[in-house]
């Protein structure tokens, strides 16, 4: 139960740890046993029309377990922490080894010695500020947001969140890690009449305790962008240069990472494998995924395998220098994890970038903006999900923003899409900014120009 | 799961800061899957989420906190933290008197999760892998995935409420990749029903899991799709999201009285080309989106959205419905116990025309015919929506012709509506479906027949 192993001063770490080593040390001759177990504590407040709409304080746990032999895997997982319930999972997960194939790669991580980086990432007043301080956050940040401007008419929601949690991993090849860290956000959707219709926009901001957050930053945010899309019509049809800001860039560029990933190379699914030493983006891009940079809100000293997350290079200006492994795909290219693990408590680990970057290029929006002729600054993308396929590289998806004409900034649009493919995406960026954002994904995005995208439209 | 007598005690706990109404909401979930990959059953996995959600409410103001303790300990801990939001409440104390009420099931379950043969899991897999490696050489990769899962839940609140419900949910996956000159492109087939294991016996895997990676043959030769607005034919049953997004969000009743859905004040109004009859009936026995009482422990319902055209009425809550001395419409869904209810859809349908479905097609004379549509979302504010073209043709006087590459639709939801010309004889439910609003998931149907929209965008590159 979390009750025992968080508290007033957060979750135990050690605790987490005894479990997770007890566990491992169950593994008989022949068989390996991983245990990842988290616990943590949370608190959300949506504010509405001054008033708390829900305020929510909970904590919750959760167990996983892998069991190998043999070449093959069995997994369970649990959200107690309890004697008789990690006893079972230990069990389900054994019942369900022999029911797998045999996969001459498959293994837990093992002790690679790279020390992992010292991150403080843990902020007790997260525990410590008063539930009614965040109360009041919330309420302000709806208050900042209607009182803004006149055509605010109100907000669809105002919140403020945060969260600690803890979690350990052990296995019985001697894989020991745990840590804890916290975050916590606000943000708000703000709603403005547009003739009949109305529009609907939002920000926020992030930090790892409520004293780094910025609520007038949030509400600028959702003030700007919503006043920008007023009057939003319907594009022509065209072919124009897109301009996507720091937080677009940094989704797209989540999008691709995921391309890059060495389980999808090992299974043939994704179109950059077989092309390492190869142009595969512009000669202005420099990609890397560095979990040890603590400026990234993705930023951990261990993956969740628990081996040491370190620097990844990906794409050196323009050329594909490597992919992201875990243990599994790295055994099975012949290489070593880059310690890009990813998981959560119900699920084995894949392979997920942290923290990438761009390498900074020069300017900032407003400079780069003023070198496009005929271009669209896109203040959302929509669809990413149905409409971008990283096995094929089909890119289509909706957007709404602002047309470019002659270097200014000219009419919203809306109901338009975007369409090409990441392959042609990745080799058209002609410039690339220098204005670093993190986001709460953890990428650090720049603003980017891409032209040669068919706008649809009218 | 808990006593009745301990859901009293913990729902008194509850109001004693002066709480208006009191939930306990509690779940027990388990799941088993199994997933093939890379022509290997790679793993089975179990998992088990047990818990309970309480809430109270005070005015406008709801405090909730979760916990997976479920002794009586746990639950009065938990209850004490919801009722924090509520300390400004007066202070009454209210006993609460339990009446239990149990509500049929609107299926029939014949073989639980827990009596499938694991070995079961694993045959079916390897046989939609090799069925789908036997489609042709180009089919590069297979990926197949295959679970069922068991919901208990228990719900009582102060209105004296005690009910509970168990959801037996089954499906399967089969995602096919072809790798050909023109590069890689991929197909899916994926079923689910509200219903066990016997799902199995009514279905060809060999079929299934061909047509999966018949999908990604054919959209090898695919061509760019078209940019700009053409008239659309949607084929009966995945064109069910359709109106998920186009206006079923729309209609949900929070998002109405935020003032942030463009069918606001239109209950009465003709929305809709007259030819629309929009449902949402949780009570569809084997659909995805299916339960015998809803999260917030209301019977599921058949609701009337829209009728030939003209909105009848929004989704609701319960407490929406409560404050409004409404019947409940069986709406209130959570994705789990650690997450508050909303109004949410279940098994969201456009009723079937009387046009058959062939003419609609010979009626075109260039436009796309998108057999499949994938996952879609909506701005329910201005009523924009987008979602993905998985399977489509292009149509050319009056016939099928081109496959083409994926790439998303949009439109707007209430131009949508009213562009419908002609609507299908046929009708078909679409694949399983999970819907996510506020970052919360929960299983959803949806389904329509084959039917045309005079102009909708294509997000395409080809001229």
């Amino acid at each position: 139960m979390s009750a025992t192993v968080s508290n007033d001063a957060g979750t135990s770490v050690d605790a987490l740890e005894r479990i997770a080593e007890r566990v491992a040390a169950q593994a008989v001759d022949g068989e390996q046993v991983e245990a990842y177990v988290s616990a943590g504590t949370s608190t959300n407040v949506d504010a509405y029309e001054g008033e708390i709409e829900s305020l929510t304080q909970a904590g919750s746990s959760g167990l996983g377990i892998r069991v190998i032999a043999d070449g093959r895997t069995g997994f369970a997982w649990a959200t107690s922490l309890e004697d008789d319930i990690i006893a079972e999972t230990l069990a389900e997960a054994r019942d369900n080894r022999p029911y797998a194939e045999p996969d001459e790669w498959a293994g837990m991580a093992e002790p690679d010695g790279v020390e992992p980086a010292q991150l403080d990432i843990h902020r007790p007043e997260v525990l410590t500020t008063p539930v009614d301080d965040k109360v009041a956050m919330a309420i302000e940040l709806e208050a900042m947001v209607r009182g803004a401007d006149p055509r605010v008419r109100g907000v669809r929601s105002a919140s403020y969140h945060d969260a600690e949690g803890a979690y350990a991993i052990a296995t019985s090849t001697g894989i020991r890690a745990g840590g804890r860290s916290t975050g916590a956000y606000v943000s708000v959707s703000a709603l403005a009449d547009d003739g009949d219709a109305s529009v609907i926009a939002g920000g926020y901001s992030i930090g790892r305790s409520p004293a780094e957050l910025s609520l007038s930053e949030a509400a600028d945010d959702a003030v700007s962008r919503l006043l920008a899309k007023i009057g939003s019509t319907k594009p022509e049809s065209g072919e124009v240069t897109l301009v996507l800001e720091p937080r677009l860039t940094s989704t797209v560029l989540g999008i691709i990472s995921g391309m890059l990933g060495g389980e999808a190379v090992a299974k043939g699914r994704t179109p950059f494998a077989d092309r390492v030493g190869e142009q595969i983006g512009s000669p202005l891009l420099t990609i890397v995924d560095d979990p040890t940079n603590a400026d990234s809100p993705g930023a951990e000293p261990f993956d969740d395998e628990g081996l040491a997350t370190r620097r990844v290079p990906l794409l050196k200006s323009g050329v594909l220098e490597g992919f992201l492994h875990n243990s599994y795909s790295a055994r099975r290219a012949g290489t070593a994890s880059t310690a890009s693990a990813a998981r959560g408590f119900s699920s084995r680990p894949g392979i997920s970038a942290r923290a990438l970057t761009v390498e900074p290029g020069e300017g900032d929006l407003e400079s780069l903006v003023a070198q496009v002729d005929n271009g669209v600054l896109a203040s959302a993308l929509g669809g990413l999900h149905s409409g971008v396929n990283p096995i094929s590289g089909d890119f289509s998806v909706s957007v709404e923003g602002l047309r470019i004409r002659d270097g200014q900034r000219a009419e919203p649009i809306k109901e338009a899409t975007l369409a090409s493919t990441l392959q042609r995406l990745l080799l058209d960026v002609s410039h690339v900014g220098a204005d670093v954002e993190w986001q709460p994904g953890g990428t650090g995005g720049v603003t980017l120009l891409i032209p040669g995208v068919t706008l649809s439209g009218r | 799961m808990i006593e009745q007598p301990v859901l009293e005690r913990v729902l008194h706990t509850a109001l004693s800061t002066g709480g208006d109404f009191a939930e306990v909401f509690a779940e027990d979930r388990q799941n088993g899957n199994g997933m093939l990959d890379d022509g290997r059953v790679e793993q089975l996995t179990s998992g088990r989420d047990r818990g309970a959600g309480i809430r109270v409410v005070v005015g406008d103001t709801t405090g909730f906190a979760h916990t997976a303790d479920l002794s009586e300990n746990g639950l009065r801990t938990a209850a004490t933290a919801a009722s924090a939001a509520a300390r400004e409440g007066g202070g009454g104390v209210r006993e609460v008197a339990l009446t239990r009420t149990d509500v049929p099931s609107p299926n029939d379950v014949q073989v639980l999760p827990e009596d499938v043969a694991k070995g079961d899991q694993v045959e079916i897999l390897r046989r939609a892998d090799a069925a789908a490696r036997a489609a042709g050489g180009e089919i590069s990769q297979v990926t197949a995935s295959i679970g069922a899962g068991r919901k208990r839940v228990l719900i009582a609140n102060s209105d004296g409420l005690l009910t509970s419900d168990d959801q037996v949910r089954t499906f399967l996956s089969v995602n096919a990749v072809a790798t050909g000159d023109s590069g890689m492109q991929t197909g899916r087939k994926t079923i689910g029903h509200t219903i066990g294991w016997e799902l199995f016996d009514r279905i060809d895997i060999e079929d299934f899991a061909g047509e999966a990676a018949q999908q990604a043959i054919t959209k090898l030769r695919a061509r760019p799709a078209p940019s700009g607005e053409l008239p659309v034919v949607i084929g009966a049953g995945s064109g069910g999201v359709l109106f998920h997004e186009a206006c079923g969000h729309g209609l949900e009743k929070d998002l109405v009285d935020k003032g942030a859905s463009v069918y606001a004040g239109k209950v009465g109004e003709q929305v809709a080309s007259p030819l629309v009859t929009l449902v949402d009936d949780g009570t569809i026995g084997e659909e995805w989106g299916a339960f015998a009482v809803d999260d917030e422990g209301s019977p599921a319902r058949r609701n009337v959205l829209i009728e030939n055209g003209v909105l009848t009425d929004y989704m609701w809550d319960f407490l929406r419905n409560r404050k409004e001395g409404r019947p409940n419409s069986g709406n209130g869904r959570r994705q789990s116990y650690k997450h508050l209810p909303m109004v949410r859809m279940t098994n969201t349908f456009l009723e079937a025309g009387d046009t058959d479905p062939d003419d609609i097609i010979a009626g075109t004379e260039r436009g796309v015919y998108v057999a499949k549509l994938g996952g879609g979302q909506v701005n329910t504010a201005s009523g924009d929506f987008v979602f993905g073209m998985v399977e489509a043709y292009l149509i050319e006087d009056g016939e099928i012709t081109e496959p083409l590459r994926e790439g998303n639709l949009i439109g707007n939801g209430p131009q949508c509506l009213r562009d419908i010309e002609v609507i299908g004889n046929d009708f078909a439910f679409g694949g399983p479906g999970t819907c996510g609003k506020d970052g919360q998931g929960v299983p959803v149907g949806d389904g329509c027949p084959t039917l045309r929209v005079s102009q909708l965008t294509i997000g395409g590159t080809a001229a």
